[in-house]
């Protein structure tokens, strides 16, 4: 078996879910190679040969790939994956963008954001909102799989692979790059967090969630958010926890005025620790709480900035 | 421009499903189906599309049991001006899904294909990537911003770090996220219409297509359950029991 990994970089640096889809691989079995796809990404490249377990990095560094955008990456991943078993990248809006592009190039079907490995055919995923876990084989020539970073921990960065350049390009000119709005934050990114805080319609409005900032800053937290919230425009939308956000599982997860539908429980109920402040006692998101606060968000959050 | 969408049937998204006791799949008995609610806002958008002159004619096409006629007559009742059906009892998995739209998509000569970014019951979140790929045209995917302009359209997409805008040839394949709009509901003058818009009815053989597919599902089984914890009378009771019983801060 021969697996490749599609690094997730932003070519200075490489994400993090890059390390967690090698551990996946590593649990499927065989030789783990990177490909790293974008332009001026030397840095990344370099990091991705220190991942533990990994044989080679390939690099393709191109102006094609510049701004990785799937057109083009999808025919160089669908070209280099031609020799491996399994084609691997994280579940990540880069990953769920790019990774059916490649099956379906492939003449394949993909398997999305598998949380365990049963055999080298065989996974396991979520499906309706997690709330069913389905075990699927594939008996395609090339298996072509997301992975949802949370179940599988960070590959250790001790390694030291070899590095190689690819020169295969890809011309096309039928999508462009027009820009990007980041989000500027000094806090842990969202699904790599240890501690998350996140607020709910309950926050009433974009300005109350400086009273969650100021217990994320004591506790080092990442900011998360209902849809509802996020519907409301009080914050962006790479807050949204949930089926159809973000999924979370850091050690622990503080949900503040968040009811608990079903579709938010999906992106955080693999958390370890949930705390729950809400001021309506029978608010579902009780129910997978491990300590519950019946209270008003509005006196709760300060008093609980002060006693941390 | 000629504007397709798919639509898919799926339970409602309030619905708490259960997983059947012989591990075969979930329990949809009597469940409340509904139209996936992505598809909703795809169906929204090529209408706000047509009013604004920028489309002239929006198809919706859902590949599923003869049942998913009722999520075509809810599409045709928002403002669609005739439905597909493509009727097949078995399960399709998302390549299948793609090979039938693309026939389709040829078939009648579209220029725009909106769907919806993920299905609330299977999750997969592949059919317009695939359906892109196969096409050979760009994508716009998890879309909350579309904008038809000169032959082209430009997509604002919700990303991880934030959000990225592309500049797209048309033909093209865009998928929705939630923001992209607001989904109407259909007054009852319109539904009343929609009972004589045209529905085809055809199989995927009649398209020419193969639906077959490598994956087997082996098993379904219910996630582990956590247990409800405890209740904390105050903010000092919360802190101690995360710092001495969790030790999470
Ligand atoms: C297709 C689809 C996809 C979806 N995807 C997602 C998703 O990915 N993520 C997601 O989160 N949701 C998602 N949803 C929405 C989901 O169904 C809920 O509507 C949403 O999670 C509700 O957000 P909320 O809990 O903030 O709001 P509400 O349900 O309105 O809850 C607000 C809570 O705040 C409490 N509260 C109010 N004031 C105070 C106060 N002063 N002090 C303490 N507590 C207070 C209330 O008691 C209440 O429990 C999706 C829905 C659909 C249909
Ligand atoms: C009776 C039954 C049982 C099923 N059992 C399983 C199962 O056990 N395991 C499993 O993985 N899947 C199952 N499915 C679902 C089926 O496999 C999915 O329709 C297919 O995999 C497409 O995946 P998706 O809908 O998650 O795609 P996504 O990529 O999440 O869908 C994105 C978008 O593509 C479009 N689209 C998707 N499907 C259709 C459609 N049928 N018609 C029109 N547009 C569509 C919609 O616009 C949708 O919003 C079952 C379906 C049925 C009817």
């Amino acid at each position: 078996m021969s697996i490749l990994v599609i690094a997730e970089h932003d070519n200075g640096s490489l994400k993090t879910a890059t390390l967690n889809t090698v551990t996946a691989a590593a649990a499927i079995g065989g030789d783990v190679d990177i490909l790293v796809a974008g332009y001026g990404c030397d840095a990344a490249a370099q990091e991705a040969a220190k991942a533990a377990g990994v044989g080679k990095v390939i690099v393709a560094d191109n102006a094609c790939y510049e701004h990785q955008l799937p057109e083009a990456v999808a025919p160089l991943v669908a070209e280099v994956g031609k020799g491996y078993t399994h084609i691997l990248a994280a579940a990540t809006t880069t990953g769920k963008n790019l990774m059916p592009r490649v099956a379906a190039l492939l003449d394949v079907d993909q398997i999305s954001d598998i949380i365990e490995v049963k055999g080298e055919d065989t996974f396991v995923r979520p499906i309706y909102a997690g709330n069913a876990m389905a075990t699927v084989q594939t008996s395609d020539p090339i298996k072509v799989v997301t992975v949802r970073t949370t179940a599988f921990a960070e590959a250790a960065k001790d390694g030291s692979a070899t590095v190689e350049s690819n020169a295969h390009t890809v011309e096309q000119s039928k999508a462009q790059f027009v820009g990007e709005q980041l989000s500027k934050s000094e806090r842990p990114e969202l699904t790599a967090a240890s501690v998350v805080i996140s607020g709910g319609r309950g926050m009433q409005n974009g300005e109350n969630f400086a009273l969650l900032e100021k217990v994320a800053d004591k506790l080092g937290a990442a900011i998360g958010a209902s849809r509802a919230a996020v519907d409301a425009g009080f914050v962006p939308n790479d807050y949204q926890v949930g089926q159809t956000g973000k999924i979370v599982a850091p050690d622990l997860y503080i949900a503040v005025g968040i009811s608990g539908a079903i579709q938010h429980l999906a992106g955080m109920k693999d958390s370890k620790v949930i705390v729950a402040i809400n001021k309506d006692e029978e608010a579902p998101i009780f129910q997978v709480a491990d300590y519950g606060l019946v209270a008003d968000l509005f006196k709760a959050l300060p008093e609980l900035e002060e006693a941390l | 421009m000629k504007v397709l969408v798919g639509i898919k049937r799926v339970v409602d998204a309030y619905v708490r499903v259960r997983v059947k006791s012989d591990g075969t799949g979930v329990d949809l008995t009597n469940a409340k189906m509904a139209i996936n609610p992505f598809c909703e806002i795809a169906v929204e958008e090529a209408i706000r599309l047509k009013e604004a002159g920028a489309a002239d004619e929006v198809i919706a096409v859902s590949i599923g049991p003869a049942a998913a006629q009722e999520q075509i007559r809810t599409a045709l009742a928002l403002g669609s001006d005739r439905g597909i059906l493509v009727q097949t009892e078995e399960a399709l998995e998302p390549l299948a899904v793609a090979k039938v739209l693309k026939a389709i998509v040829e078939k009648e000569g579209i220029d725009l294909v909106i769907l919806g970014k993920q299905s609330i019951d299977t999750d997969n979140n592949q059919v317009g990537q695939m359906l892109a790929a196969l096409l050979n045209v760009p994508q716009g995917t998890f879309a909350c911003k579309a904008e038809v302009k000169d032959g082209k359209i430009e997509v604002t997409r919700e990303i991880d770090g934030g959000e990225q805008t592309v500049m797209l040839d048309l033909p093209a394949v865009v998928t929705t996220d939630l923001r992209l709009n607001e989904p109407r509901y259909a007054s009852l003058p319109n539904i009343m219409k929609a009972k004589k818009k045209p529905i085809d009815t055809l199989s995927a053989a009649d398209l020419g297509v193969e639906v077959g597919s490598n994956i087997k599902t082996l098993s379904v089984a219910p996630p582990a359950e956590r247990s409800a914890g405890v209740k904390v009378e105050s903010v000092a009771a919360l802190v101690d029991k995360l710092k001495n019983e969790a030790k999470v801060i």
